[in-house]
């Protein structure tokens, strides 16, 4: 066992039994189960942790937990590596790795620091002020910019972890385990409410972690962990430790990251459990317990290693049993830095003395500090601090009478860590998330919270109230009144008795006076994560920005992964005095969701891979996949896009696919496509209203396309639609449409049509579809039926039948949509791959071909058939596809009707469906090409319109394409210009339909 | 994420259901006899309420079934959900 010379030899939480080793930028370091990472390193004497974000200048541990913005690292290397994590808050295992970031090639001699000694040409805005110009260099810039300015790496290699997410509802939700949450959560409890207690640490306590005033008879931290204990005990009450509320939204919901296993080294981790729980917790009442952050002071390099906040440091003394140093200073503004002293000065630390800005200062604390012999500089500032990378004094110098500069002579004092406070800010992010407005308190020189916009109640140092009995008091009263406001039945419990000592008052200092003004001088850091000082904001008031929301743009002031947790209100302040407007006149940038850096793990738990979004398969899947099929996505669905042979390209097995439907028979998987089952007596009345032709005259067992438009006359979904009996239709749609058609007709019953009779079901998947298309397709059906009569007088063109087919119990539809003879055979869906290797066996003397969406795609376009979102795009009616025959004249009304006689809609050079021919029949045009007026150079040049379709046609022997033209019916016979990825091609415009326009093939 | 209350189911999380937009614009009777103005407003203008908003939502993932619901867009509190066909309640934020 290494020596860790900043150990305590006694107290603190750790576990000294359980000594653990880790890993620090290459180096072996010791420490206990119960550290995190920065109190390790302090215990170590490791003061430097990394280099600034914008001057890479040397940094060391601010804080002690969420607020850190210096000790950020690279945990862990490889698969489990995580960047940009806060020493103060992981959690110490054994094993543990970890690398300083931002430094290069390492945190003692950074090269980056080089923009420190320029920093001058380094002021806000730089970046967009100087790589402006010219303009297209700022893609060479960039890389390099990121490279200086980056924080940790990700992984490249998948997230080996697993993760959950939980959903619950509780009555109390208690944020924050501190006196104030865990009065709340005990009260509330006991009244029998479910309650959740959660705390982002690894035991209950908050700022009882390193209290040592006592609550009754007992240790604060005995007094917790009774509470703890009690409330376990509880039948409905959950204590979630080591777990984030990250986000307050709407309707009292609260999210919380639980880190269930990053504590565990990574030997000990199983994928039994998981990482990381995202809990979703919906609560009637929420109690925010969330505690303050104390504020840093402003003053000349303020960032010197050593340099940290008072309550750290009480925090690094009490609870982790480390020094952060050997003689302290402390600077402060307010009480809490004596409390920080007297600690400190108790456990053997050398305190130089206490730099207070507050003059003729009295009250209890001030005087157990001069019992203790530790001296106070009353109403003094600290002007400098020394050292290299390290801090080794201060300089001080007092305050003018009026307060607003310096006076006298500097005086030296010596210490290698300087314990700053000016000051708390109560933790308002999830109340502010609520959206809650906060109330400066003048008094307490801090931002509370309001009136609660949702079911909440703040309690505690987040309430602004910092003495240990009101947090207490509080607490017991919110976890009453959140209690009965659930429903419960409460009473107060009886109020422990604290002897604490009384506050007394801080004075408003944020900026401490200098002399020199503030530009001068060393850098006076506002945040510390980002480098602004108070320069920056000073010269962005210069340069006349007014508002908060631009100031932390500007000046990237609060960004970064801390938020600005240490920096907000001091900015506003800077910013308040160089703007002449008060600090609540000028509020606050919004408060957003994340409140600590959230894993993306867990954002998607479980909902990855394959996971991620259902597959859906058809029921002759496994066939297509034994035959060698490669797929198409359409939406969810997994379609046969080609059946490749022997080495064939797509283009070869398409054009076979295509020319074995034209002359002998293919086979196609058509399950996918929508079916709805419309019954009831208003079946055809609805009919009518939803599609724009007439449905009257539709007599039993036929079938009949329709065109379906919006309420703005575009068209949005297309299909045939069989009447099966008067009060029994069978409706399709295109594939994936079907959610979308029985959800808009579905509104119009239940919203519109209220006394319209009609039931819609969403069967697309219990049948499955086989599609039979070609000039045998008839032979073939005939030899698999005994009780369909298949002659083309007894089973003609759009017509449906029932029967027997192979053995199984069918609907066979006679529609197309190759312009082949064509049936579509359809059969439940369990029985779809019996029918499929029948239709194989017994087609096989006619070369059947199986053919998949690609071949599909081509048939259909050189048939000219439309597909709805290919040829339209939500903007074209069926006019605009010359489509003027599917829409009755006759018929009053049906929805968008009124739509197509708005004068947009019947303006002449409208983009209009075409066909086009290249002059070069070899020529296929790109999808998205664009028909071009005229030529120039390079684009922009006027455009006409677009290609829509385009295919190699092998029933044609040439290329086609389909395209919306200007103008384009009456434009037949006109030779246009497209410009196709930089090829320009001429184009003849004809009519859309290339193959049988008679239709004698279909109708055969 | 808003906690519905479908009125034929209970209180539900807001991803079991689609909103439908404004609630109670009904369909003209007769859409010939308007001006392409008084259509377009039907078709495309709805209120943009700061305040008690009434709008249409569905049970998607649930029963199925369309309902109404008054809905503050400034706090996002849901004042009332009822079914299709019944009056709007009086509110007022």
């Amino acid at each position: 066992m290494k020596q860790q010379p900043y150990r305590l030899p006694t107290g603190g939480r750790i576990e000294r039994n359980r000594p653990i080793s880790f890993v620090y930028d290459g180096r072996p370091y010791d420490g206990f189960i119960g550290d995190t990472l920065a109190s390790a390193l302090l215990a170590n004497g490791v003061r430097l942790v990394g280099r600034s974000f914008k001057y890479h200048r040397p940094r060391g541990v601010m804080t002690a937990g969420s607020n850190e913005p210096n000790a950020i690292v690279q945990l862990e290397t490889g698969a489990y590596a995580e960047p940009n994590t806060r020493a103060t808050q992981v959690e110490l295992y054994d094993g543990l790795t970890a690398a300083s970031q931002n430094c290069w090639p390492s945190v003692g001699f950074d090269f980056g620091a080089w923009t420190s000694h320029f920093s001058d040409l380094f002021p806000a805005g730089f970046y967009y002020k100087t790589f402006m110009w010219p303009r297209s260099a700022w893609m060479r810039y960039e890389y390099f910019i990121r490279r200086m300015a980056g924080l940790g790496s990700s992984p490249r290699v998948p997230d080996p972890d697993r993760y959950e997410k939980m959903h619950t509802h509780c009555d109390v939700l208690v944020v924050g385990s501190g006196p104030a949450g865990l009065s709340a959560a005990l009260a509330a409890g006991r009244a029998g409410a479910r309650v959740i207690l959660v705390d982002e640490q690894n035991e209950v306590g908050g700022s009882l972690l390193e209290e040592t005033i006592a609550i009754g008879n007992d240790p604060a931290m005995s007094w917790a962990n009774k509470v703890r204990e009690e409330l376990i005990a509880l039948p409905e009450t959950r204590v979630l430790l080591r777990s984030t509320a990250y986000g307050y939204y709407d309707h009292n919901l609260v999210m919380i990251s639980q880190r269930v296993s990053d504590h565990l080294g990574l030997s000990e981790r199983s994928t039994d459990i998981p990482r990381q729980i995202l809990w979703k917790v919906r609560a009637k009442e929420v109690v925010l317990a969330t505690g303050a952050h104390e504020r840093p002071l402003i003053f000349p390099d303020n960032d010197r290693p050593g340099v940290m906040l008072a309550s750290a440091a009480r925090s690094y003394v009490n609870r982790y049993a480390v020094k952060p140093g050997s003689s302290a200073i402390f600077f402060t503004n307010n009480d809490s830095a004596y409390k920080a002293a007297l600690d400190m000065h108790a456990a053997g630390m050398r305190v130089s003395g206490i730099i207070d800005v507050r003059s003729d200062i009295s009250g209890s604390w001030a005087q157990s500090v001069r019992d203790a012999g530790i001296p106070i500089f009353e109403n003094q500032v600290v002007v400098a601090t020394h050292g290299k990378s390290g801090l080794k004094g201060v300089s001080v110098m007092k305050l003018n009478p009026s307060g607003d500069g310096v006076d006298g002579v500097t005086q030296r004092v010596h210490g290698d860590v300087l314990c700053m406070s000016g000051g708390w800010s109560p933790v308002v992010h999830l109340f502010s998330q609520s959206r809650g407005k906060l109330n400066f308190d003048v008094a307490k020189n801090c931002f509370v919270p309001g009136t609660p916009v949702q079911a909440s109640i703040t309690v505690g140092a987040c309430n602004g109230s910092f003495l240990l009995s009101d947090c207490l008091r509080e607490g017991f009263l919110a976890g009453t009144e959140a209690a009965k406001n659930a429903g419960f039945e409460a009473i107060v419990p009886d109020l422990p008795d604290v002897q604490e000592p009384e506050l007394t008052e801080e004075r408003a200092v944020w900026e401490t006076p200098n002399r020199l003004p503030s530009g001068r001088g060393g850098k006076r850091f506002i945040d510390f994560q980002n480098d602004v000082t108070s320069r920056d904001v000073e010269l962005a008031a210069r340069e006349g920005y007014l508002s908060v929301e631009h100031l932390k743009r500007y000046t990237t002031l609060g960004m970064g992964t801390d938020q600005g947790k240490l920096s907000n209100v001091n900015g506003l302040a800077v910013f308040s005095r160089c703007t002449g407007h008060d600090i609540p006149a000028l509020g606050v940038t919004t408060f957003r969701p994340p409140y600590t850096p959230v894993t993306f793990g867990v954002i998607g738990g479980r909902d990855v891979d394959h996971l991620f979004d259902p597959v859906r398969k058809t029921p002759m899947h496994e066939w297509h996949v034994s035959s060698g099929a490669l797929f198409e996505d359409v939406g969810q669905w997994k379609r046969p896009h080609y059946y490749p042979q022997d080495g064939e390209d797509m283009a070869a097995a398409v054009k076979r696919e295509c020319e074995a439907v034209g002359s002998t028979v293919g086979i196609a998987d058509a399950s996918t496509l929508g079916k709805l089952d419309l019954r009831g007596p208003d079946v055809k009345k609805l009919l009518n209203w939803v599609y724009t032709n007439a449905w009257n005259k539709l007599e039993t067992d036929r079938c009949r396309y329709g065109l379906m438009l919006g309420e703005n006359g575009m068209v949005f979904d297309d299909g045939v639609t069989t009447k099966l009996s008067d009060e029994h239709y069978l409706m399709s749609t295109t594939s994936g449409g079907a959610g979308h058609v029985h959800q808009w007709l579905e509104e119009w019953l239940q919203c519109e049509w209220l006394d319209m009779k009609v039931w819609v079901t969403n069967i697309t998947t219990q049948y499955a579809v086989a599609q039979i298309s070609g000039p045998r397709a008839r032979d073939l059906l005939a030899e698999l039926t005994s009780d369909i009569d298949v002659s083309p007088q007894a089973f003609p063109f759009m017509s449906m039948r029932c029967g027997t087919v192979a053995g199984i119990s069918a609907r066979v539809f006679r529609i197309s949509f190759s312009g082949e003879l064509s049936y579509e055979i359809n059969v439940p869906a369990n029985k779809g791959m019996a029918l499929w290797r029948a239709l194989m066996s017994c087609g096989q003397k006619y070369n059947i071909t199986p053919y998949g969406t690609e071949s599909m795609h081509v048939l259909r376009a050189e048939k000219g058939f439309i597909i709805v979102g290919e040829e339209t795009d939500g903007t074209v009616t069926p006019m605009d596809l010359g489509m003027d025959w599917i829409v009755s004249k006759a018929k009053k009304n049906f929805l968008g009707k009124r739509s197509l006689s708005r004068s947009d809609i019947i303006k002449s050079d409208r983009k209009q469906l075409v066909g086009l021919l290249t002059d070069n029949p070899d020529y296929v045009l790109g999808v998205g090409a664009q028909i071009v007026s005229q030529i120039n150079e390079s684009p922009p040049m006027p455009m006409e319109g677009h290609v829509t379709s385009s295919y190699y046609g092998p029933r044609v022997g040439r290329s086609i394409a389909m395209a919306l033209l200007s103008g384009g019916l009456k434009r037949q016979g006109e030779t246009v210009t497209v410009w196709d990825r930089g090829n320009i091609v001429r184009a003849k415009v004809s009519s859309p339909v290339f193959y049988d326009r008679d239709g004698d093939r279909m109708n055969a | 994420m808003f906690q519905i209350d479908c009125p034929f189911c209970g209180p539900r999380w807001q991803v079991e259901f689609v909103c439908g937009g404004e609630a109670h614009i009904e369909r003209p009777i007769n859409p010939d006899m308007l001006s392409d103005d008084e259509w377009a407003d039907y078709v495309f203008m709805r209120t943009n309420s700061k305040g008690m908003h009434y709008e249409r939502w569905c049970h998607i993932h649930g029963c199925r079934q369309w309902f109404n619901a008054a809905r503050d867009t400034v706090s996002d509190k849901i004042h009332a959900t009822y079914r299709m066909g019944e009056k709007p309640p009086e509110l007022s934020s």
